[in-house]
């Protein structure tokens, strides 16, 4: 994530110049849409499925300072090691903490977005800690030295032929070799001999269970569980509103994660972790450490509309079918979460003075609002947030830093023109007469017919028509 | 998104052109009314319209939207329904105004003219149950879904069930039929180059079809992909469906 | 961070108490509706696990031990891991060396056979390790005929008695499968439940290129839901539980399906019929 203001048109115009991206990411997601829409062929049991989900995430948002207690108490009795952070930093030293203490050189790494969110990479390597992504997808963007461009599929920007050259120049005595399989079993070889030597392994969580102080993870490959599982120390990061209140809230959350995500029916491993070793135990990680995230959370649950942006299950579904993602890929968001949900949430994460741009990247299509699983009203706390950028003493950080005089004054002055029937009257006729007229160089109209014929004003409005066809008024 | 509970067969409606019919295609706007018409209803346009104030609601100036919005509120007295020849308008009518209506004195007006709106196609399909008769020559065309028609308003089947019911007409559905066209409102200009791909993409998936003519209910989406369409000098036509309607039924 | 801690909860508290929120009640009917006839749950476990490259055998109570090891042995395995101390770890090693050996097959160097009834198969032998096992990419493909006349060779049998700190180079360097038990299988997804613990060590599911799942044939559920409330998870979980639905697979590399990424490259279901 870029720590300067980022600049999404610039960075979106980037992508488009660079064809081989757009067709990685077009193919991409039609592949993923389509895959999608397969899992759920009755429209019946996913309108029942996805209330259930909305309701177990809005229940654990009307909770939630019950559950995170709960959840502390129960881990704790568990013996995983609750840790609270307010802030990324805080989040980075509590970490650097327990790494240091058990003298840790080398970090094995599950897929974890909070961790993105906290570039935690960066400071373990900045003190010396090796730390290796352990998710094909993950570990291949790490090794490109770049950031994932999907929160499910990190590397999808990429294509075969590219990772193939990719690992021909970063790992020792590969092959030339334009083959997933072969490039798999690659990473398998070099990943294999990093979790046996692991000191500690990091994962993020998918649901925390206050009932049963439990973390569910889920994953296709396995390496999630190695990282969980065989290091001697786990560390999992979640952001607050991961809680839920119920084991049983969690199946209806996997019903619709993998389905929504990849569209499959379910991933190759759920993996729940109630603790770390226990006495008599072979394997398993002595000590389970868990640190709950903050970074904002807390502000964006003050505000009852903006809330929902909480409910998020992270499928990455809104992604996949948003039409404009599919133009642009991740990468021109610049954030850990680009796309729809990263449109909302990294806006009231970071601030509208860095991240006001983001809200307006939208066609407000709806796509998004369509098929999110537990029915985030993604577009609507969009609109807020475009309220939000130009009304200073908003709730979100920094309200306001858009606000410009000159766009308030053309706002107000299509206000007046628009409340006034005369005062409409008035100006449609004008610009039937003068707007052809118009030279395609003005500043709107230029950027519209870059690839558009400039649009005509008909020589005689609606009004007018109707008028002289007699079609009364009232 | 469920329609309203169709009501019995009005003998008089209202309709509200909406500000891009108003000013680019007027004859659209006509068409729609005459369909209507057409049913034998009486088809009442206010001289005082404007505009939804979606423009402004959408680019987060909701004052300004709910001062526009406040002065179409009194031009529908009574309870006669209001027919609009598009479905983005017709969401912002629908769906938003109660919305940003609330906690204004005028909120319970405006719900219960919100409650009034149809979508033109929703409208001749589940009100008034049209049976259209074609006498125009054999045409392939293909059909543009708008987002907000599709997505706030719930119309997806019934512009398509009317293309079916001409029967010189073969409709070829788009492979991406439920994807954005790229105009967006104020999008097209924010962000011009993402506009002008996503248009692209569209104008592919049109060409695909091989139809001569693109229908759609919504005049934004038909200001960018007409306009693309022109300016890439490709043959396919763009038409509002009330227009191809009328020209179908009136073999014209 | 305790400071942290009590400002985060005192936050939430405070907005919350200024806006509370309302859930909908969570109706679990449409998962619930999720039925298979009894008949039709295993053939449905089947074909969604299969379509994830699980592998299927059928055995019964008396001969699954037989069966495992004719399959191993047809497939050139030479190690296999098992929790010495667990119901199906004592069956295992009891019907290791009973019945006939399948056509082909002939006793490897360091066999079962040797550690016969007493759970540490392959113990004596002076270095389990050097077992003939063959190389990791050939563990990788689908099943196969065999290696040709005469190659067939009795996997050796390992217990997993020991903390994972004494077993890693072995488990990572030259074990090729793994034995577990389950606590049935889905029929909504095609997962399996496994359930370690002390005896029966999460590893072992893991680590190994090949795992084999012992399933009874009635230990089927409908869904995850069903499972968790009928064993009455929520009274007490092991510190690892887990769904399992197939081998390790990606498709992170252009979205072209690859097994056996990071967690084992088979995944082979051995149901047990009563």
């Amino acid at each position: 994530m870029a720590h300067e203001p980022t600049d999404f048109a610039a960075a979106s115009r980037a992508a488009l110049a660079d064809p081989q991206l757009r067709g990685n990411f077009r193919r991409a997601m039609d592949g993923l849409t389509g895959k999608r829409a397969a899992q759920f062929p009755d429209p019946a049991e996913w309108h029942g499925v996805r209330a259930l989900a909305a309701s177990v995430r809005l229940r654990a948002l009307a909770k939630l300072p019950e559950l995170l207690e709960k959840l502390e108490e129960n881990c704790t009795r568990n013996g995983i090691t609750v840790h609270w952070a307010a802030t990324t930093d805080e989040a980075n030293a509590i970490a650097l903490d327990i790494l240091h203490r058990v003298d840790a050189r080398l970090v094995v790494k599950g897929k974890s977005m909070v961790t993105e969110e906290m570039h935690l990479n960066a400071v373990l390597e900045k003190n010396g800690i090796e730390v290796l992504e352990s998710d094909l997808g993950e570990y291949i963007v790490q090794l490109d030295g770049t950031m994932p461009s999907h929160i499910i599929m990190p590397a999808i920007h990429l294509n075969t032929k590219q990772i193939a050259h990719l690992f021909k120049r970063r790992i020792k005595d590969a092959e030339s070799r334009e083959d997933a399989a072969y490039l798999t079993d690659l990473a398998r070889r070099v990943l294999r001999a990093k979790f046996e030597a692991a000191d500690v392994g990091m994962s993020g969580v998918n649901a925390a269970v206050a009932e049963t102080g439990t973390l569910c993870l889920i994953e296709n490959e396995g390496n999630g569980r190695m990282c969980t599982t065989v290091p001697p120390v786990h560390i999992a990061f979640m952001g607050l509103e991961k809680v839920v209140e119920k084991l049983e809230d969690v199946p209806p959350v996997i019903s619709l994660l993998p389905r929504s995500a990849t569209g499959q029916p379910i991933t190759t491993y759920v993996n729940m972790i109630s603790g770390p070793r226990k006495a008599g135990e072979k394997d398993g990680p002595r000590e389970v450490h868990l640190v709950i995230l903050d970074n904002g959370r807390s502000s964006i649950y003050a505000d009852p509309e903006l809330r929902d942006t909480l409910r998020c299950i992270r499928c990455g579904a809104c992604m996949n079918h948003c039409p404009v993602y599919t133009q642009v890929g991740g990468h021109a968001y610049e954030a850990p979460y680009p796309g729809p949900i990263g449109k909302i949430l990294v806006p009231q994460i970071e601030g509208l003075d860095k991240r006001g741009a983001l809200p307006h990247a939208c066609t407000m299509c709806n796509a998004c609002v369509e098929i999110c699983p537990v029915k985030i009203p993604i577009v609507e706390i969009m609109g807020r947030l475009r309220v939000e950028a130009v009304k200073p003493g908003g709730a979100v950080k920094d309200a306001g830093a858009k606000a410009s005089r000159t766009e308030a004054m053309v706002w107000s002055g299509w206000a007046a023109m628009n409340a006034s029937p005369t005062a409409y009257r008035i100006a449609t006729a004008a610009m039937g007469k003068l707007g052809n007229a118009a030279p395609s160089s003005l500043p709107l109209l230029k950027d519209w017919t870059s690839v558009r014929s400039k649009p005509r004003f008909a020589a005689r409005t609606l009004h007018d028509l109707a008028r002289a066809k007699g079609i009364p008024d009232a | 998104m469920d329609h309203q509970p169709a009501p019995t067969k009005p003998s008089r409606v209202y309709y509200f052109g909406t500000c891009l019919v108003d000013l680019f295609f007027p004859d659209a706007g006509m068409a729609g009314i005459d369909l209507l018409q057409s049913q034998g209803l009486t088809v009442v346009f206010p001289q005082g319209q404007s505009c939804c104030g979606q423009p402004a609601y959408n680019s987060g100036y909701r004052a300004e939207a709910l001062k526009v919005a406040r002065a179409q509120l009194d031009l529908f007295p009574g309870e006669d329904p209001i027919v609009v020849p598009s479905g983005s308008c017709a969401g912002m009518m629908r769906k938003h105004w109660p919305d940003l209506f609330r906690g204004e004195p005028d909120e319970a007006k405006a719900v219960q003219v919100a409650a009034r709106v149809w979508e033109l196609t929703q409208f001749l399909v589940h009100v008034l149950d049209v049976h259209l008769t074609d006498r125009g020559e054999p045409l392939r065309v293909t059909w543009h879904a708008s987002c907000h028609a599709q997505r706030e308003m719930g119309v997806v089947e019934e512009p398509k069930a009317l293309l079916r019911q001409l029967a010189n007409v073969e409709l070829v559905e788009l492979k991406r039929e439920k994807e954005c066209c790229g105009f967006g409102g104020t999008f097209a200009v924010r962000h011009p180059e993402i506009s002008a791909a996503m248009v692209g993409d569209k104008l592919a998936d049109i060409e695909g079809t091989e139809a001569a003519r693109v229908v759609s209910g919504d005049c934004g989406c038909l200001l960018n992909i007409t306009g693309a369409l022109e300016a890439g000098g490709k043959p396919v036509r763009g038409q509002h469906i009330a227009q191809f309607l009328k020209e179908r039924i009136h073999g014209a | 961070m305790p400071d942290a801690r009590n400002s985060i909860l005192a936050t939430l508290r405070a907005s919350r108490d200024a806006h509370p929120l309302t859930p909908p009640a969570s109706d679990f009917a449409p998962i619930d509706a999720k039925r298979w006839a009894p008949e039709e749950r295993l053939p449905r476990i089947r074909r969604l696990m299969e379509a994830v490259h699980t592998e299927f055998l059928d055995a019964t109570e008396a001969d699954w031990p037989a069966v495992l090891r004719g399959f191993l042995a047809r497939e050139g395995v030479g190690t296999l891991l098992y929790a010495p101390a667990t119901d199906a770890g004592k069956r295992l090693v009891e019907g290791w060396g009973k019945g006939p050996l399948p056509p082909r097959e002939r006793e490897g160097t360091h066999g079962a056979s040797h550690g016969e009834g007493e759970g540490h198969a392959g113990h004596g032998s002076p270095d389990p390790c050097a077992a003939p096992h063959p190389s990791q990419a050939s563990l990788g493909l689908l099943p196969s005929p065999g290696t040709g006349e005469g190659e067939m060779v009795r996997p050796t049998l390992i217990p997993y008695d020991r903390p994972i700190e004494d077993l890693k180079p072995r488990l990572f360097g030259s074990i090729d499968a793994g034995l577990t038990d389950s606590r049935g299988a889905i029929a909504e997804t095609g997962s399996l439940i496994l359930w370690p613990s002390a005896e029966e060590p999460r590893s072992l599911s893991l680590v190994p290129h090949i795992h084999v799942a012992l399933l009874r044939a009635d230990a089927l559920y409908d869904s995850f839901r069903q499972a968790m409330n009928e064993q009455r998870w929520a009274d007490g979980m092991p510190t690892n539980a887990l769904l399992v639905s197939g081998p390790s697979k990606t498709a992170d590399i252009e979205q072209t399906l690859a097994y056996g990424v990071h967690g084992p490259k088979r995944l082979v279901v051995l149901v047990v019929h009563p």
